[in-house]
């Protein structure tokens, strides 16, 4: 009798201490986590604003009256305007190809399109230097007709392009391949056409993942560094983009200039953020209708 | 415009396992044929490989006498209504039936008063009137599955094509569907083909059956013939309900643990062979000649009728019989039965 009534008893205190010990931990991860975020995002990005209107307003906008800051602003656009589209479209048809078809060699081909993310960004800009550059296997060929790839621009985009060529792809495939292929063979057995059947009925269904997948992938282009940086040169005022332009003003302890072109890309991130939020927050039932079935 | 499609000798080899075993048949023009089999019968493999949504390995699918080998997708025609329904999701219901027209090469596209008519009509025939503002999330499954038939018959099929048409769907809308894809086709008189696991539904609507098994035909036939005369073991199991019993045969008679229990007319097979009986087919009889002797173990209702099982001794599993009468034996009784038809394997 004793015995079981304290079977029934024991319960309680200990189902109590439970509670208890749940509470500590949860506020512990969330104390832990907020902790995180303060110290590796958001005061770096405070920082980042504040060094940049350091020495108050008309200092921030002298930075941009500099021409090599301005080109540097106009050739990192042009970077992300060839860059994107083209991975926009490559991207499009890797995902179709893998998500659509059954073939050989389909898994190499998905290992291969997360590559980019494996490889260094600076080993990426080394490969084009060791193809393209004087000393390169091209090179001769290249300088003998008047190309110019390394420490210029077509080397900038090719390296943008393969450090962000995952992205677009990334986002499509498991949402093509959770689709399945119904819709368009439906499509194609009323008669329609393989591109009115793409733009009609595959692009809509996919159109929320694509658009993750190019902002993405320009706030990846246009942030580049590494790759950038090694097959660009950095020639001022012809081959430095936004962010190696910043580390070359940051270089010279020209602190204001380099947070204020620093202050665009954080801007642009930010700007990123918001649209992916707000675009979840507007059409999250179309998204999830699209995501569904 | 309903066309002969004649199936010759279609084989498919998947990774490891043949789906089409040299298949042949013919559906005639206007006719309504089921292909019924379970999962990995090859039934839907079948029914790609005539749409042309699957490559043949060998064999020909004609409609009429044009080899479709030859043609693209658009030229053959088809009218196919898949299983998931694959409603364009972005569309509403009047885009979707409308597509297969506004898909057609310029010179070949209808005015948009005409297609506007056609789509009418469509919505008319699949009493959907009224709903074609409406999104394909915001319709009941049997609307969707109504919409997506519409769709097929708006591009005139040639042929018409059915995945699973009422799989997705409940029991209840399953049966009213089922009468009224009947009495539709009755009045389209397309060439019509589908695929089913559900005997029943195969059974009710269809002309003839042609019954698949690991990627071959077992039998092709009128529901009746299927049904009542079966002419394997697999489509005497996977038709109805049924009794297998152990047999012996010799001398035209079927023996059960030594007893004739089944006169084997016409059937010529010798030595140890498989008797099956649906239960409809054993009745209850005072001692006689072929009479089985077992003890009542349960009596279920099974809803007009009540279903005896019976121990009999040899057999490990419990005889199941109809009971004709009001009368019915008490559990634990013993009781002789008659089989009055049956087959033999």
């Amino acid at each position: 009798m004793s015995d079981a009534s304290a079977r029934l008893s024991a319960p309680v205190p200990r189902y109590a201490d439970r509670m208890r010990e749940g509470f500590a931990v949860r506020a512990l991860l969330i104390l832990l986590a907020l902790a995180f975020l303060v110290l590796f995002l958001f005061l770096p990005l405070v920082s980042v604003f504040a060094e940049a209107f350091k020495r108050g307003f008309d200092a921030y906008l002298a930075a941009f009256d500099d021409p090599d800051a301005m080109a540097a602003i106009r050739l990192t656009l042009i970077v992300a305007a060839i860059a994107v589209p083209f991975n926009v479209v490559v991207g499009i048809a890797a995902a179709w190809a893998i998500a659509k078809f059954d073939f050989k060699g389909k898994n190499l081909l998905t290992s291969l399109i997360d590559l980019p993310f494996s490889v260094s960004p600076v080993i990426a800009g080394l490969i084009y230097v060791l193809l393209f550059g004087a000393q390169g296997y091209f090179g001769t060929w290249l300088k003998a007709h008047d190309i110019e790839i390394i420490f210029a621009v077509p080397g900038i985009v090719l390296a943008t392009v393969f450090v962000t060529f995952p992205f677009v792809a990334r986002e499509l495939i498991p949402h093509l391949q959770a689709l399945g292929k119904d819709d368009e063979e439906a499509a194609l057995t009323l008669g329609a056409s393989g591109w009115r059947t793409f733009f009609k009925i595959t692009l809509p269904n996919v159109k929320w993942s694509l658009l993750y997948g190019v902002l993405l992938c320009n706030a990846r282009a246009m942030g580049e560094f590494g790759a950038v940086s090694v097959v660009s040169g950095r020639i001022r005022g012809l081959t430095t983009t936004i962010p190696t332009q910043i580390e070359i003003l940051y270089n010279e302890y020209n602190g204001v200039a380099a947070f204020a072109l620093a202050s665009l890309l954080a801007a642009l991130a930010l700007i990123t953020l918001v649209l992916k939020t707000f675009l979840e927050w507007r059409y999250a039932d179309s998204i999830a209708a699209s995501r569904h079935s | 415009m309903s066309v002969t499609l004649v199936i010759d000798q279609a084989e498919k080899q998947f990774d490891i396992y043949p789906a089409l075993r040299g298949v042949s048949f013919t559906v005639e023009p206007g006719e309504l044929m089921a292909l019924l089999g379970p999962s990995g019968s090859g039934k839907t493999t079948l029914l790609r490989a005539i749409a042309g949504l699957e490559q043949l390995d060998h064999g020909r699918v004609l409609f009429d006498d044009v080899d479709t080998r030859r043609l693209s997708l658009r030229e053959r025609r088809i009218g196919f209504v898949f299983q998931s329904y694959a409603l364009f999701k972005n569309m509403n219901v009047f885009e979707n039936i409308a597509f297969g027209l506004r898909a057609r090469p310029r010179a070949k596209r209808p005015a948009e008063a005409d297609i506007r008519r056609r789509v009418g009509d469509l919505l008319d025939l699949v009493q959907l009137a009224g709903l074609e503002k409406r999104f394909p999330a915001q319709l009941s499954g049997g609307q969707r599955q109504r919409v997506a038939l519409a769709r097929a018959l708006a591009i005139e099929p040639s042929v018409l094509l059915l995945d699973e048409p009422f799989g997705a769907l409940d029991a209840k809308v399953r049966k009213d569907l089922r009468s009224w894809l009947r009495e539709l086709h009755g009045r389209t008189g397309h060439t019509t083909v589908f695929v089913t696991h559900d005997q029943e539904e195969a059974l009710e609507l269809a002309d003839r059956v042609a019954i698949l098994n690991l990627g071959a035909i077992e039998q092709i036939g009128s529901p009746d013939a299927v049904y009542d005369q079966p002419e394997s073991a697999f489509v005497c199991e996977f038709l109805g309900e049924t009794n297998k019993l152990p047999v012996h045969i010799a001398g035209g008679q079927a023996f059960f643990e030594d007893m004739p229990v089944f006169r084997s007319n016409g059937q010529n097979h010798l030595g140890p062979a498989s008797l099956y009986v649906r239960p409809q087919h054993i009745k209850l009889v005072d001692n006689g000649p072929l009479s089985l002797q077992g003890v009542v173990a349960h009596i279920r209702r099974n809803g007009a009728i009540r279903r005896l099982e019976v121990a009999v001794k040899g057999y490990a599993r419990r005889l199941e019989l109809d009971l004709a009468s009001a009368v019915a034996p008490a559990v634990g009784e013993r009781v002789a039965m008659k089989i009055t038809a049956g087959h033999i394997f």
